[in-house]
């Protein structure tokens, strides 16, 4: 079977760390967003959709660029970051935004296809009860969009395993500190003899990739379901 | 409740365009599919925003565009109990019942769960989950919840539609006690002229957007009756049934109706068609018929290719139907005397 060196074991725990991490941030703004798109009529909101689907499509390495742009420490927010003492470029915390980054969109389609499947006439409802949006989106829109946001977190929590392009740019690859799984699996294809050591991680890629599909695949089912009945 | 309404909304070919003032507790909107009832009540609710125009309730802008006024629907405290009722399906009957009441100052909360639970019937659903229960345990949980968030109006859109015959009639004992209980006005919308007679005092019609007619839902159903091929529907209420003989019968006024077909007879409200009433010159000797009633003919009517009769029996009105022929050979005119005879069978209970 496989072996895995101490750092190999650091990368996975890096990786699920910063997956983790991503997910959890992100998932208040994928829910604010997929409300916004979803239940408003928003000025310009074919635009705010076009931008929370940018990353979809664009080259990671471009995401990557872009985000050392702006974190940079001559970069506008970095610059204001690091005036304040924080450091974001080049620690595992760059591999956190890059991974929100990449994987945001995924989340809020999602949490869309959880939130467009209730009822309209549910949120109408709410308001002529006397709720405020924000009361009806606490109280009736997030438990109703409660499997959404597990099948949009899972799917996010897989894409962020898997995040490299974005990643390398504004994190690097330093071994134990921003390292994840796939910046080690390209360590070893260009280091002679590693194509072994880079299988196993594959191994692990892929075991962790499908089960979280898997386990993704079942919650939209169900989803589904709720809308059938 | 005085709702003052003028407004303009227009989407694809439909124009709404109307305006009125009503006075009353039991209001009705009344039209054909597509008339605009639904437009009417998504814009008094606040769900739908006018192109143009005013809605003031009781006096106070509800939507103004020369005022530049547009409550919100949490403002406005229009209660809507929808055609489905669409419960919260992630919380139970009771925080469904309570989710407006919950968020209710204090001092605006008129309606008191404990005392509305019993008067809806609702003592044994409390604790089930929404998802289990019937049409009409849904639409009476709907309309529990939104008559606990003490609305200053209550809009109904067509809430009987979706239940059985049966089930739809017995609700309306149900609506007419809690709004005269809860002092609540209401606005009606059907399409059913008999859910309108029964539930509502005055009605606004509608036809293709437009307002075209405010009458009694009575007057109403009168008007209509030569284009519905159920004729006109007498509203009978009828009291202290008994049984003699095998044969049941209650009182109607000062007169008494024999009923078939009904082994336990109960008081309440019975629906009569004028098709159903046969007129005689004069007393005929036998017949099979057992219910025979001395009548003064009120008015005759044209009710599209026949007749309409109202009569007075001894202090009730019925109305019946006949082709012009008959009016000639029966010499029908106001004032003159003619004997209706009803089938024993002939009475349908509703509630």
């Amino acid at each position: 079977m496989f072996e895995f060196s101490p750092s190999d074991w650091q990368a996975m725990l890096l990786s699920l760390q910063v997956a983790l991490s991503a997910t959890a941030l992100s998932l208040p703004f994928g829910f604010f967003a997929a409300y916004l798109l979803v239940f408003t009529r928003l000025p310009g909101k074919a635009l705010f959709d076009g931008i929370v689907n940018l990353p979809l499509v664009l080259p990671p390495v471009v995401v990557g660029y872009l985000l050392l742009l702006l974190l940079g420490n001559r970069g506008p927010l970095g610059g204001w970051l690091s005036a304040m003492g924080i450091q974001i470029i080049f620690t595992w915390k760059a591999a956190v935004i890059a991974s929100m980054v990449v994987g945001f969109p995924l989340l809020v389609r999602s949490i869309r296809l959880g939130m467009e499947s209730i009822d309209e006439k549910l949120i109408q409802a709410a308001s002529t009860l006397g709720a405020p949006w924000y009361d009806t989106l606490m109280t009736v829109i997030l438990p109703l969009s409660g499997r959404a946001l597990l099948a949009g977190a899972t799917l996010m929590f897989a894409r962020s395993l898997g995040e490299f392009g974005a990643t390398i740019i504004i994190a690097g690859n330093i071994p134990g500190v921003t390292q994840t799984i796939p910046l080690a699996i390209y360590d070893y294809t260009s280091t002679p003899g590693g194509d072994r050591m880079a299988l196993g991680l594959c191994a692990v890629s892929v075991t962790l990739a499908l089960a979280v599909l898997l386990f993704n695949e079942g919650v939209i089912n169900r989803i589904r379901k709720r809308g059938e009945r | 409740m005085k709702l003052d309404v003028d407004l303009e909304k227009r989407f694809g070919s439909f124009h709404w365009s109307a305006g009125f003032s009503v006075e009353g507790e039991r209001v009705g909107v009344f039209g054909p599919s597509g008339s605009g009832k639904s437009t009417l009540m998504h814009m008094l609710a606040g769900l739908l925003k006018p192109d143009s125009g005013s809605i003031y309730l009781d006096g106070e802008p509800l939507f103004d565009v020369g005022r530049r006024v547009n409550l919100s629907p949490q403002k406005r405290r229009i209660g809507v109990v929808f055609q489905q009722a669409h419960l919260f399906p992630h919380l139970g009957v009771e925080r469904n019942l309570l989710f407006g009441y919950n968020r209710l100052p204090k001092e605006e909360r008129k309606v008191d769960p404990a005392a509305l639970v019993p008067v809806l019937g609702l003592e044994p659903l409390m604790g089930r989950s929404v998802t289990t229960l019937s049409g009409g345990e849904r639409q009476r949980v709907a309309l529990g919840r939104t008559l606990l968030s003490s609305p200053r109006l209550i809009l109904m859109d067509e809430p009987l539609t979706g239940l059985d015959a049966e089930r739809k009639y017995q609700i309306i004992p149900y609506l007419k006690k809690v709004f005269a209980e809860f002092g609540i006005p209401l606005l009606f919308i059907s399409h059913s002229l008999n859910e309108m007679r029964l539930m509502t005092e005055q009605v606004l019609e509608l036809t293709q957007g437009k307002l075209s007619a405010q009458i009694s839902a009575d007057a109403l159903a009168l008007r209509r009756m030569g284009s519905t091929p159920d004729g006109f529907t007498n509203l009978m209420e009828l009291r202290a049934p008994q049984v003699n003989d095998g044969l049941a019968s209650c009182r109607w006024g000062e007169q008494e109706v024999i009923l078939s077909g009904v082994n336990d007879p109960t008081a309440g409200m019975y629906a009569l068609s004028s098709k159903d009433i046969t007129l005689f010159k004069r007393h005929p000797e036998a017949t099979s018929a057992r219910n025979l009633f001395r009548c003064k003919v009120v008015r005759l009517f044209a009710a599209g290719r026949r007749t309409g009769v109202e009569l007075d029996c001894q202090g009730q009105r019925l109305v019946s139907q006949v082709v012009a022929d008959a009016a000639r050979d029966l010499e029908l005119v106001a004032g003159g005397d003619v004997v209706a005879v009803i089938k024993a069978s002939a009475f349908r209970r509703l509630y």
